[in-house]
């Protein structure tokens, strides 16, 4: 009885696990066996250096493993050597991973001219490759996904059937014998000759733009460093300003155009391969990610991908290549026309594509499951999400408690819907805006999918207050359909939850939502909210000064509409005249004065959002948007850029519980420096932010005296799209950790409405338990 | 205007300004019911609107002639030919009789150039601050002959969707007026009775499945309370809609959006394709249909969206509210 039985739990499933015990375990000469089952994985092992495996087995595991729990017991073990045992049956390999950045192994054959992999677009293993993407239903294996059209050939065959070999139960590998193959059509979707690859390369050098079919969707492809190239994608594509990201073989190759550090170089080589915006250096790449202050870079995660770097570098053999400077840089842009979700098919990229691209490099290997790139952005505090999709999709996010099954089907802008299961939140990939049908039939598409995969029937259905959001309506309708409640939930509310969610908070919590606008319980249109939160409770304790909306959603797109309104609410509307003939002298004030004198079509909101989009307007950074969050984002990069300043000295008034930034437009107002300005504004706003929250706290005479004990321990939860500004955030923990509060937020889901269906899904189980 | 003691004189006083105004044999029966002669063959279409508007005086209208319009158009766009009107009235005490006046007489002439008379009424004086001045009810009796009948759940796939002419007219004259927006040409309400316009559709010979009047909520609403009764989907060009300049550049400072803004003197058609250009032909040669237009198709679609091609060639819901439209850009 010297033996050990060991029960893993965690992401062992189809992440070549099985095979690294075995070798492990041979390497130290043990007696044993591993299997898969219901749990996870379980193994025995027996012999004179089993001290020594039990140590190594989770400081080696495979690049895809990850071990959550290991449950040990002594066992009888037999000196037969080791085996990898049958699964047991029925209740093995269910989970569907991430898509995963190829692997060293992987590129070593895929670089090597003797190898059968040399320069195969499709070459994978267990620890890379396609998953998600790919998958149709549970549970994963070959005939579940896109690959069930490629039976495998003998020596594919026998690799999968090797418990020993990397590829044993690899369920997405293939060959050039067997597998998928790529071709490039004309725009015309006819053939071109030669070799995909080299002819792509060729074109691309040529200034052309090319549509790639990648993981999760196309890409438009273009030349970064070619100014014109960059000028006719942003042409065809409309898009005047939105910034594109770039794909470079390595860091060095994007020395001077981006700053990478440590943190940004991790998340940029991690199996995930998001894009990672970076603090751009002094080269800029024009056209690119005009005016603002970082640059979205990503490296090439696919061996096709690879393939067009291995074709720039010359086609070498070996892997020295790979840290070598390489001049291709690549404009890697969604393709998803006109806000549409991403393109995925070979025929829809001819038709929704067409006048986009020159040419189409495909594959006949079929995207199962639309995903666009996942961004992220290093801060000093740890990575954050901007977007979450490709690499970390369907990776649940642990919850502290069980509950019942929860569908959440999230906002209207940058839309997630999250179920809960068990223990587990599963927030989707990125869908996006609802505002197109396309968009809608994705969600559903999504919805239906996720069910099926983690095979839950929910028992509560969640959706945001606002009635008009399509993700309100399909939550009605499947509530009306399945026969189970569905609960509406408040926008900022649910924001601050999804910090609550992630961070296993169940004790009440002070928050700050900092957001656009949102429906709150009285109908109004939140959005910069200082909230209790007591499991589904929520109270008001103050909201930022009301500004007006001048034409509703309209001024949301024209930042000068909110400089003008917040130049009225603070009682200067008299300056505005002479405003608007120094900034806009094409814009005529009369009537939105006139609407805002009368209270015409001007509701009030009390979002931070659109205190930014005042400021923006008021210096004259930003007159319309022309991308979502712009007039922030371009407010960010000239704060940045222009270094700190202390906070303006009277800046913000605090009464009634709320916040009050006017006096800061008066100031703006005559600023005439814009990036001087901008960081007044960053800084005064985080000091006021900060302010506003040690006021509430405050022991003595705080309007919250015994709501939130310890000051020292207190948490304060920060949410919202403006938690993405990374430079009010920074600033606003410091002020807060100075006052002796921890700033809690958003880590794996993104801050902005992206998060904000794991937030409504937490709230759903907490109202569930209080009914 | 006085209530209570004097009422007797009061509604003698009124009852001589419907008589003087209104006036037509059936009114003059004098009696609590109108005595009418029954129509041939066919079915009976009857319909009924109560009208509240702020202001009550508008450029191109005021609620005297809306509320003759509105019904005819109700009554109109079933297909049927309108025959008789009847109107109820409230009051609010204090309201001046000169204005009522002219209310009666902008009624009176508005159905005499309809040749819908108002054949039976009623008035109802309410005490000071509990009506809004006045508000008018008038129901419509028309008559249609069997198999000519017109419903919301006719439009098929394939069918063309015309309007009649520019939209938001009537809603953007009236927001103007009330809140003396002062535009620099000033927004007339297209308040006008259909049924001669609709008569010329007919009589093209065009196949037309749907006619309805987009008023309150305009275009948008209309469209997809047709899409959700026919169980379709709907695709409208952007580029296509009709919109006089002044209402389009009032409505983009406003924040709102025309296609959601009411109109009291235009119809959307849907016919079958083959017919669409005899149908836009015979529209634009009458004068309420001089700016008419083809602005989209009927498509199958199991979520019965209307959507719309914009400028851009993207495409957008255009969504069916279910109330104000609320801010939602988060
Ligand atoms: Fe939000
Ligand atoms: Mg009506
Ligand atoms: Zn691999
Ligand atoms: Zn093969």
């Amino acid at each position: 009885m010297s033996g050990r039985l060991l029960r893993i739990r965690g992401l062992v499933q189809g992440v070549g696990f099985r095979p690294y015990v075995w070798r492990l375990a041979n390497e130290l000469g043990l007696n044993g066996w591993v299997r898969n089952d219901g749990a996870g994985v379980t193994l025995a092992v027996d012999g004179a250096k089993m001290a020594e495996f039990i140590t190594r087995l989770p400081n080696e595991i495979p690049r895809l493993a990850r071990i959550d729990d290991i449950v040990s017991e002594t066992a009888e073990v037999s000196d037969s050597g080791f085996a990898i045992r049958d699964s047991v049956a029925d209740s093995v390999g269910t989970a569907i991973g991430p898509d995963a950045a190829l692997c060293p192994a992987c590129i070593a054959e895929l670089c090597d001219p003797a190898n059968r992999r040399w320069r195969y677009a499709f070459t994978t293993c267990t620890h890379c490759g396609p998953r998600y993407t790919v998958s149709r239903r549970i549970p994963y294996d070959r005939a579940q996904t896109s690959l069930a059209a490629f039976p495998l050939c003998p020596p594919c065959a026998s690799e999968y059937t090797d418990p020993v070999d990397r590829r044993f139960h690899a369920e997405t590998t293939c060959c050039p014998a067997c597998g998928p193959q790529l071709s490039l059509l004309d725009a015309a979707g006819q053939p071109l000759a030669g070799d995909p690859i080299g002819e792509t390369l060729r074109l691309l050098q040529a200034g052309r733009i090319v549509a790639i079919k990648g993981l999760g969707g196309f890409h438009l492809a273009c030349d970064a460093r070619n100014t014109a190239a960059v000028a006719e994608l942003r042409r065809r594509k409309q898009r005047e300003a939105k910034p594109f990201a770039v794909m470079a073989l390595n860091a060095a190759a994007l020395a001077g155009y981006a700053e990478i550090g440590a943190a940004e170089l991790g998340l940029l080589r991690s199996a995930a391969a998001p894009v990672v915006l970076c603090a751009k250096g002094a080269g800029e790449l024009p056209g690119i990610a005009p005016a603002l202050a970082s640059l979205g870079v990503m490296l090439p995660a696919t061996p096709l991908h690879l393939l067009l770097w291995h074709e720039a570098a010359g086609r070498p053999s070996g892997s020295d290549w790979l840290a070598q400077e390489n001049e291709l840089l690549l404009v890697m842009t969604s393709a998803n026309p006109h806000g549409e979700p991403l393109v995925t098919g070979n025929a829809e990229a001819l038709a929704r594509l067409a006048g986009l691209a020159d040419a189409y490099l495909v594959h006949d290997r079929d995207i199962v499951v639309r995903c666009d790139d996942s961004v992220l952005r290093a801060t000093a505090d740890g990575p954050s999400f901007i977007r979450r999709a490709r690499g970390y999709v369907p990776l649940p996010i642990a919850l502290s408690n069980g509950g019942p099954s929860v569908l959440a089907l999230g906002g209207y802008l940058k839309n997630t819907v999250c179920l809960l299961k068990g223990k587990e939140a599963f927030l989707s990939q990125h869908i996006g805006g609802l505002d197109n049908a396309a968009a809608i039939a994705f969600l559903e598409e999504t919805v239906a999918h996720l069910l099926a995969i983690l095979d839950v029937r929910p028992e509560l259905i969640v959706h945001d207050l606002h009635p008009d959001y399509p993700s309100t309506q399909l939550a009605l309708r499947l509530a009306a359909e399945l026969g189970v409640p569905a609960l509406a939930v408040g926008h900022h509310q649910a924001h601050l939850a999804a910090i609550c969610a992630e961070h296993g908070v169940n004790e009440p919590i002070i928050g700050l939502a900092l957001d656009g606008v949102g429906l709150g319980p009285d109908g109004g249109a939140w959005g910069g909210e200082l909230l209790r939160l007591d499991g589904a409770r929520c109270d008001r304790l103050g909201h930022l000064a009301p500004l007006k909306l001048p034409g509703g959603d309209r001024a949301a797109r024209e930042p000068w509409r909110m400089a003008l309104s917040a130049l009225h609410g603070a009682g200067l509307g008299y300056r505005v005249g002479g405003w608007l003939k120094q900034r806009y002298p094409e814009r005529d004030g009369g009537p939105l004065l006139t609407m805002l004198a009368r209270d015409l079509r001007c509701p009030p909101t009390s979002s931070l959002g659109r205190w930014f989009d005042a400021a923006a307007g008021l210096l004259g950074v930003c007159e319309i948007s022309q991308y979502e969050g712009q007039a922030a984002m371009l407010l960010e990069s000239l704060a940045v850029a222009h270094g700190p300043v202390p906070p303006l000295a009277d800046g913000f008034v605090l009464r009634d519980g709320g916040l009050d930034l006017s006096p800061l437009i008066g100031a703006l107002l005559v600023c005439h420096d814009a990036a001087e300005g901008a960081a007044l504004f960053h800084a005064t706003v985080a000091a006021g932010l900060a302010a506003w929250v040690v006021q509430a706290l405050a022991p003595q005479g705080g309007f919250l005296r015994g709501a939130v004990h310890g000051s020292k321990e207190a948490k304060i939860a920060v949410g919202g799209g403006c938690a993405m500004n990374a430079l009010l955030m920074t600033a606003l923990r410091r002020h807060l950790e100075t006052a002796g509060l921890t700033l809690l937020e958003a880590r794996q889901a993104p801050p902005n409405d992206g998060g904000l269906a794991l937030g409504q899904a937490w709230l759903a189980r907490k109202m569930f338990k209080e009914r | 205007m006085a209530h209570g003691a004097g009422g007797r004189a009061m509604a003698q006083l009124i009852e001589e300004l419907f008589a003087k105004h209104l006036g037509n044999e059936y009114l003059a029966q004098g009696d609590d019911g109108a005595l009418l002669p029954a129509p041939g063959a066919g079915r009976l279409v009857m319909a009924t609107d109560s009208h509240v508007v702020s202001p009550l005086f508008f450029p191109g209208g005021d609620i005297g002639c809306l509320s003759v319009h509105g019904t005819i158009n109700d009554v109109a766009v079933m297909g049927a030919k309108p025959l008789y009107l009847s109107a109820g009235f409230i009051l609010e005490e204090g309201f001046k009789l000169a204005d009522l006046a002219r209310i009666v007489q902008s009624m009176a002439a508005a159905a005499k150039e309809a040749g819908v008379p108002v054949v039976t009424g009623d008035t109802k004086v309410v005490e000071r601050g509990k009506g809004d001045g006045v508000f008018i009810t008038t129901t419509g009796v028309g008559i249609v002959a069997s198999g000519d009948e017109l419903s919301g759940r006719a439009a098929q796939p394939g069918d063309v969707i015309l309007v009649s002419g520019t939209l938001g007219d009537h809603g953007m004259a009236i927001m103007a007026e009330r809140e003396s927006l002062g535009f620099e040409s000033p927004i007339v309400s297209d308040t006008a009775a259909l049924h001669g316009l609709i008569a010329a559709m007919r009589a093209s010979g065009a196949e037309i499945h749907v006619l309805r009047d987009p008023t309150r909520g305009g275009l948008a609403t209309t469209l997809n309370e047709i899409a959700q009764q026919s169980g379709v989907g709907m695709m409208l060009q952007e580029k296509a809609l009709p919109v006089k300049p002044a209402v389009s550049a009032a409505c983009e400072f406003l924040g709102l959006d025309p296609l959601y803004v009411a109109n009291e003197g235009k119809l959307v058609a849907i016919c079958a394709a083959r017919d669409a250009d005899t149908l836009l032909s015979a529209m634009r040669a009458h004068p309420l249909g001089a700016a008419a237009a083809i602005i989209g198709s009927v498509k199958a679609d199991p979520h019965h969206f209307v959507q719309m091609t914009t400028g851009f060639g993207g495409k957008r819901i255009v969504d069916w509210l279910s109330g104000e439209q609320l801010p939602r850009i988060c």
